[in-house]
């Protein structure tokens, strides 16, 4: 069965949320991200489907949706890499992370696998500095990484499971 | 070494979060009591400002003096807004203190409505921050179940609201007004000011933006008193405890509590175990990764404002990122502003075209390309940015590149005669 942009229930709780509120715009955040954890990432109809809860234009909401590096406006795989290259994670060896992550998944930053498993990209400080060099996958945050904790990271989460 | 109070985390314990039970237990909420019913909005207020708190989000403004510029009389809809964007590298503090202990916030904020007779809150927490989210939510829930929050609290007939925004993750919506717009809905550029948010803020009225940190500061500031906050610091003008996030080339990366004022060296060596591999200190961002680098001579420098504004640097956030001998500060600076580049949010040019432009430089010269007339640009650069774009943003990033032409002209020159890093293997 394809994905919905969003299930019914979340629909309908959305458009209670509206009529309560003074300026539903504020909303549009919680939606595309609802609409992401759904989906996988927002396409064209889940911009449109935004604007219409919200009663904006579609290019109200695509100027939100494009500015944040957390909404997706491609597909993506099943998980998402976030490998921090900010500063505290460099000074202990992100740039070997990134290469060694590069090299186990057969992609460069910003690639997908074949398989549709893992999207790699670099983004800044996820606030784990204490814990560096660091990464999270979905939610999850990793921490202290080197290379044999990322193959068994990698090994977990591709079966779904947590190391 | 003096004893010090833990306030902050005081309740912290290794992979546990506090909730509603075990805070009151450890006198949680007697502050909210004692300001609802001995003392009026006034009251609280002065005891802020005579407390000498100091904004923990970077800039380090007087909480107090902030909120006397508040409209608290005026009738009608105002907004206290919390930061909880934290995504200066090198600063994590604001994720351990709600990861240990939301209701602190949680009570924080309702004396801060109260004080400045505010009905509706937002806390606006960062993407990453998902467990920081979660423990917020169930704070609220437990406060508003138990009448602390929401209609008519503890009976005081004050009320207030408070909820949780999550973002998606962009460096600008910590800048206060970026944040507003964020909050809004809206593309979260920066806005101008004046008019500042006390006068027109989120949804255009008045609005009070505090960091997580100086918020969770109120309740002791209430329950202990002005005198005994300002005692708690080592120096002078330092006022209360400061939570330090050490990084970088430390043996022990850790986030502690600790007075105002305590010097560079005490916390690199009692508390980071000194620098990792038996290796020399070099350098180190004191306070973010917008903050000027401090070499070994600042050591002894107590790490409060006044201290660090006179050897030319900031205590920021007080995330402490040290950097070993074996670092190369080029390549610093670089990834540093590399971040600071990426992170634009592109609305004036000199940060959004002159930061990629430093960038340039700073990578010519990390890799032998550089020349001596390259050195002149940088400065020219740092000189055009500084303190003329739009938000603090690109006037933060030079920070770091100003102190590397200041502190490390040689490492730079040094660059530019071998035609090669003299640090790299
Ligand atoms: C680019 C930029 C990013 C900022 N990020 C944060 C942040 O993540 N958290 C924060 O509390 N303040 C941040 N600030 C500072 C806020 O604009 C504001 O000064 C602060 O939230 C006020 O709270 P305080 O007075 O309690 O420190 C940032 C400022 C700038 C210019
Ligand atoms: S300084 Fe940078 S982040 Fe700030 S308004 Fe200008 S472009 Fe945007
Ligand atoms: S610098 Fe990587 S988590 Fe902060």
């Amino acid at each position: 069965m394809a994905p919905e942009l969003l299930s019914p229930q979340k629909l309908e709780e959305f458009r209670k949320r509206v009529t309560r509120l003074e300026h539903p715009r504020e909303l549009v955040i919680d939606v595309l991200r609802a609409i992401q954890e759904e989906y996988g990432w927002v396409p064209d109809e889940g911009v449109v489907l935004t604007a219409s809860l919200l009663g904006l234009s579609p290019l109200q909401v695509e100027e939100i949706a494009t500015f944040y590096d957390k909404i997706f406006r491609q597909p993506v795989g099943r998980r998402v890499i976030h490998v921090c290259d900010s500063i505290c994670c460099w000074s202990r060896g992100s740039e070997g992370i990134v290469r060694h992550l590069q090299d186990r998944l057969g992609i460069a930053l910003g690639e997908t696998t074949a398989d549709g498993a893992f999207t790699l990209l670099p983004t800044c400080c996820l606030g784990a500095c204490g814990q560096a060099p660091a990464m999270m996958i979905g939610f999850t945050l990793y921490g202290h990484l080197d290379a044999q904790k990322i193959d068994a990271i990698l090994a977990a989460e591709r079966t779904g499971g947590t190391p | 070494m003096k004893k010090h109070t833990l306030l902050l985390f005081k309740n912290r314990r290794p992979g546990e979060c506090v909730f509603l039970e075990e805070y009151r237990r450890q006198g949680g909420y007697t502050a909210l009591a004692k300001a609802l019913k001995q003392m009026d909005p006034a009251a609280v207020r002065d005891a802020v400002k005579a407390s000498g708190l100091r904004g923990r989000g970077g800039a380090g403004f007087p909480t107090g003096v902030k909120w006397s510029f508040f409209p608290s009389e005026q009738p009608g809809q105002k907004y206290l807004v919390c930061n909880g964007d934290e995504m200066e590298p090198g600063t994590y503090k604001d994720r351990q203190l709600l990861e240990a202990d939301p209701h602190q916030l949680v009570e924080g904020m309702i004396l801060a409505a109260y004080a400045m007779q505010i009905p509706t809150g937002f806390i606006f927490i960062r993407y990453a921050y998902r467990q920081a989210m979660h423990n917020l939510e169930r704070a609220i829930a437990e406060a508003a179940q138990a009448g602390l929050l929401g209609q008519n609290i503890l009976g005081s007939g004050f009320s207030f609201d408070l909820h949780v925004h999550g973002s998606a993750g962009r460096y600008i919506l910590g800048e206060e007004t970026a944040l507003l717009n964020g909050l809004e809905g809206k593309r979260a550029n920066p806005r101008s000011k004046p008019p500042f948010p006390a006068v027109r803020g989120l949804f255009d009225k008045p609005t009070t933006v505090n960091n997580v940190e100086t918020l969770a500061n109120i309740p002791h500031i209430i329950q202990g008193g002005a005198d005994w906050f300002a005692g708690l610091a080592y120096t002078e003008k330092g006022a209360g405890t400061k939570l330090y996030g050490l990084s970088g080339h430390l043996e022990r990366t850790e986030c502690h509590e600790l007075p105002i004022g305590i010097t560079l060296g005490d916390l690199i060596t009692e508390y980071g175990g000194g620098v990792w591999k038996g290796r020399a200190f070099k350098a180190c961002l004191p306070g973010g990764a917008s903050t000027p680098f401090l070499t070994a001579e600042h050591l002894a420098v107590p790490l409060d404002y006044e201290a660090l504004e006179q050897v030319g640097s900031r205590l920021g956030t007080g995330g402490v990122t040290v950097f070993d001998d074996h670092t190369c500060m080029v390549a610093a600076t670089l990834n540093l502003n590399r971040f600071f580049a990426r992170e634009s949010c592109g609305w004036c040019t000199p940060c959004r075209d002159g930061l990629p432009m430093v960038s340039w430089l700073l990578e010519k010269i990390e890799k032998g390309q550089g020349n001596m007339d390259d050195l002149d640009m940088l400065r020219g650069q740092v000189r055009n940015i500084n303190g003329r774009s739009f938000c603090a943003l690109a006037t933060g990033a030079m920070g770091p590149v100003e102190s590397l032409l200041r502190l490390f002209e040689e490492e730079l020159v040094d660059h530019i005669r071998r035609g090669r890093c003299p640090l790299a293997n």
